[in-house]
């Protein structure tokens, strides 16, 4: 299975990386910008890696991340 | 598959969460909602009540199901009242360590004794988080807390053990890692006909995180390489009772059918 | 059940008829001097009519497990005495707030504390009304013989269903354990809460500030919360005005509706120089003691309330001017007096007694002659 997008949603996500820590394909790393929380959010570091296993979804505590599949 | 849009669509009232970033608490409504979603139960026939403390506020106010946020210690109390009265709800209860061993403990030993066919889900995180954390009936021995800022000179109680003693008819502790099987323990726990209740370790980055030193991430990683089915204490987690029995609402009912003939 | 007739029964069992002609469907209490006797009649009445009964931990529990029965739509009902009617005091507060219709029997007995578990006492009015914390209105009555243990414990499911509140029947060790006669009417008033079709529904107020009620399990997503919350059940403890619209409702409820609410019975009042103002168990020898003053020629008149809270403040306020001093015989060193003289203030000669027993007839009227010169 393949990825097409994985969203973060900004005004959600609370920067915790429970989602760049569960991902077994480090798929996902911290970015270097903030949102409006003054939190690092996840950004994709390689798409391609993503095997949407959803664990992230799973671990996700705020509902923040959401992988669509391709 | 249930992806966070489908969740946020049909089962949460409002986001974002008041919780602390990396707290459990969102986790185990993550895993609340999944169960209820992989029983296919219509919502109204679900019924969530809650006490005080961060984790009652797991159902009150983001699960979108009749919710009854109720006093600080007394939410088994009030579930029970209402199952008995409307034995067709499904009544789960989301309770703090503190709520459902310190202040509301009389009420859990009872409700297990009585076998009252309600789900207690026991959000443990070693203290009292709301209101800044104090020290708890499940803070370890020794553990410095804002009560406690020498060591907890108490020792620890081991709940799910106790419940189990007191008669429930299901037991189990998971921890925030391991969401599948608390996933598939909720499932079963809000299916069992008796008394159900399911202790989740869950990481309080704020407070508990402040009292062993520990950032979310480590506690979590605590919970996967510690927290074993073949562990000791209260690292040993899974499931400890699952056991049918005759159950109050049930036995209630047919008294009654007796006595109105 | 009850059928129409008459019985001779003790107090807490006219209570519990009452209860279960009111068509009270869940009970749960724990036992308590004097007031066992009611719990113990629930249990054996309540499966005959397809009711629930349950005994609890304690106290706490039992008010906890009749609010949640009353979210499920069952009228609900504990029974307790002074140490358990401090317990419950908190989850009291939590039904006024999330607007629960409840009823709760006080049968009064001496204190503080554990006090004289079997006699009767009136110590608990200024709690009843005041015992949680904050700002709020509960509706409290006071019966005194069998029959009103009967009638007013009807009475005060139909209150709670009217404004959403919870009642208290005060009744008292006296009251509660004297055999009388009891006439069941055949035809009985009963009243049944609205039922919100929508959640939309649950925040619309009618003149009287009530709105329909919800009930679980009927798929409105319910949100009933003690915390500070909007018509929605939507929690907001951080705007101003969510709590002053909520908690000023809350007690205008009771406020703007007391007119409907009190009620009272008075005897020779036109021309009394000299009123005697009593209620439950003391109320009867003090009615004893006007009538015999009358027929030594005083102008003794007689005012009871049958609910305290709301007081009948404005009947008193019109008595004011033309009696010249007030009695209040009660078993209780506050008991009322507080509201008493709230309105007749220099007029009252306050007459408590606090031994566990009722006044008597002699007292008072020694008391009455004593006035009168
Ligand atoms: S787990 Fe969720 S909240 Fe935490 S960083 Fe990832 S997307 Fe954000
Ligand atoms: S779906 Fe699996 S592989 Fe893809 S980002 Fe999420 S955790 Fe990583
Ligand atoms: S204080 Fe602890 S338990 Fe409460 S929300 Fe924050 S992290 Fe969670």
């Amino acid at each position: 299975m393949k990825a097409k997008e994985i969203i973060i949603d900004r005004n959600l996500c609370k920067g915790c990386s429970i989602c760049i820590h569960v991902c077994p394909k480090k798929t996902l790393g911290i970015s270097e910008d903030i949102n409006e929380y003054g939190l690092f959010y996840p950004k994709v570091e390689d798409l391609a890696s993503c095997i949407v296993c959803r664990l992230c979804e799973l671990y996700c505590p705020d509902f923040a991340i959401e992988v669509v599949q391709e | 598959m249930i992806t966070s849009r489908y969740i946020k669509e049909n089962y949460v009232r409002r986001l974002p969460s008041a919780f602390c970033p990396g707290c459990g608490d969102g986790q185990i409504l993550n895993a609340i909602i999944r169960a209820i979603d992989h029983l296919k139960i219509d919502r109204k026939d679900v019924a969530a009540v809650s006490g005080i403390g961060c984790s009652a506020w797991i159902p009150s106010p983001y699960l979108r199901v009749d919710s009854l946020h109720t006093t600080h210690g007394r939410p088994i109390a009030f579930a029970t009242g209402l199952k008995v009265a409307n034995p067709r709800l499904k009544v789960i209860v989301v309770s703090g360590d503190g709520d459902a061993t310190g202040i509301g403990g009389n009420h859990l030993l009872h409700a297990a004794r009585s076998n009252v066919g309600i789900t207690v889900i026991m959000v443990n995180n070693g203290l009292y988080a709301m209101t800044g954390g104090q020290v708890a009936p499940t803070t370890p021995h020794e553990a410095k807390t804002t009560t406690t800022p020498y060591g907890n000179p108490a020792f620890s109680l081991d709940v799910s053990r106790v419940v189990a003693a007191a008669g429930a008819s299901y037991v189990a502790r998971w921890t925030t890692w391991h969401m599948n099987q608390l996933i598939r323990s909720i499932e079963k726990a809000i299916m069992k006909k008796g008394f159900s209740f399911i202790e989740v370790l869950s990481q309080c980055p704020t407070y508990e995180g402040r009292m062993l030193n520990m950032d979310h991430i480590q506690m979590l990683e605590w919970f996967k390489n510690k927290f074993r089915e073949d562990a000791d204490g209260i690292y040993k987690i899974g499931e400890f009772v699952d056991i049918e029995k005759p159950e109050l609402t049930e036995e209630l009912e047919k008294m009654i059918e007796r006595v109105k003939k | 059940m009850i059928s129409p007739g008459e019985y001779f029964v003790e107090g807490d069992l006219a209570a519990a008829y009452g209860a279960i002609k009111a068509g009270c469907l869940f009970f749960a209490g724990y036992p308590i001097t004097p007031a066992s006797e009611i719990t113990q009649a629930m249990a054996e009445l309540l499966p005959r009519v397809g009711g629930k009964f349950l005994q609890m931990e304690d106290e706490i529990a039992s008010i906890s497990a009749i609010i949640g029965a009353s979210w499920a739509g069952l009228k609900s009902m504990t029974a307790t005495s002074g140490p358990g009617f401090s317990l419950m005091q908190e989850n009291i507060g939590y039904a006024a707030m999330t607007e629960t219709p409840i009823v709760i029997i006080d049968v009064q007995r001496a204190g503080p504390a554990i006090g004289q578990a079997s006699r009767p006492a009136q110590g608990d009015i200024m709690q009843s009304r005041f015992g949680s914390h904050g700002d709020y209105e509960t509706i409290v009555l006071s019966p005194n013989s069998v029959q009103e243990m009967f009638d007013l414990t009807i009475k005060a499911f139909n209150l709670a269903e009217t404004y959403r509140v919870p009642v208290i029947v005060l009744s008292d060790a006296e009251v509660g354990h004297m055999m009388e006669r009891l006439i069941v009417p055949e035809n009985v008033e009963i009243v049944n809460r609205r039922i919100a079709k929508s959640l939309q529904e649950t925040t619309i107020y009618d003149e009287s500030l009530v709105s329909p009620m919800g009930r679980f399990g009927d798929g409105l997503e319910l949100m009933i919360t003690g915390s500070t919350h909007r018509p929605d059940g939507t929690r907001d403890t951080g705007t101003p005005e969510v709590q002053e619209s909520l908690v000023k409702r809350l007690v205008n409820k009771i406020e703007k509706n007391r007119e409907r609410i009190e009620n009272w019975e008075e005897m020779y009042t036109d021309d009394a120089d000299i009123l005697v103002i009593s209620h439950g168990a003391s109320s009867r020898p003090s009615k004893g003691a006007v009538i015999r003053a009358r027929k030594e020629g005083i102008k003794a008149g007689f005012l009871r309330p049958k609910v305290l809270w709301p007081s009948p403040e404005k009947r008193m306020k019109e008595l004011e001017s033309n009696v010249k001093k007030v009695i209040l015989p009660e078993m209780s060193l506050r008991g009322y007096k507080m509201e008493v003289e709230r309105i007749f203030r220099g007029k009252l000669l306050h007459m408590p007694k606090v031994g566990g027993v009722v006044p008597t007839v002699e007292e008072i009227l020694k008391k009455i002659r004593e006035a009168s010169l």
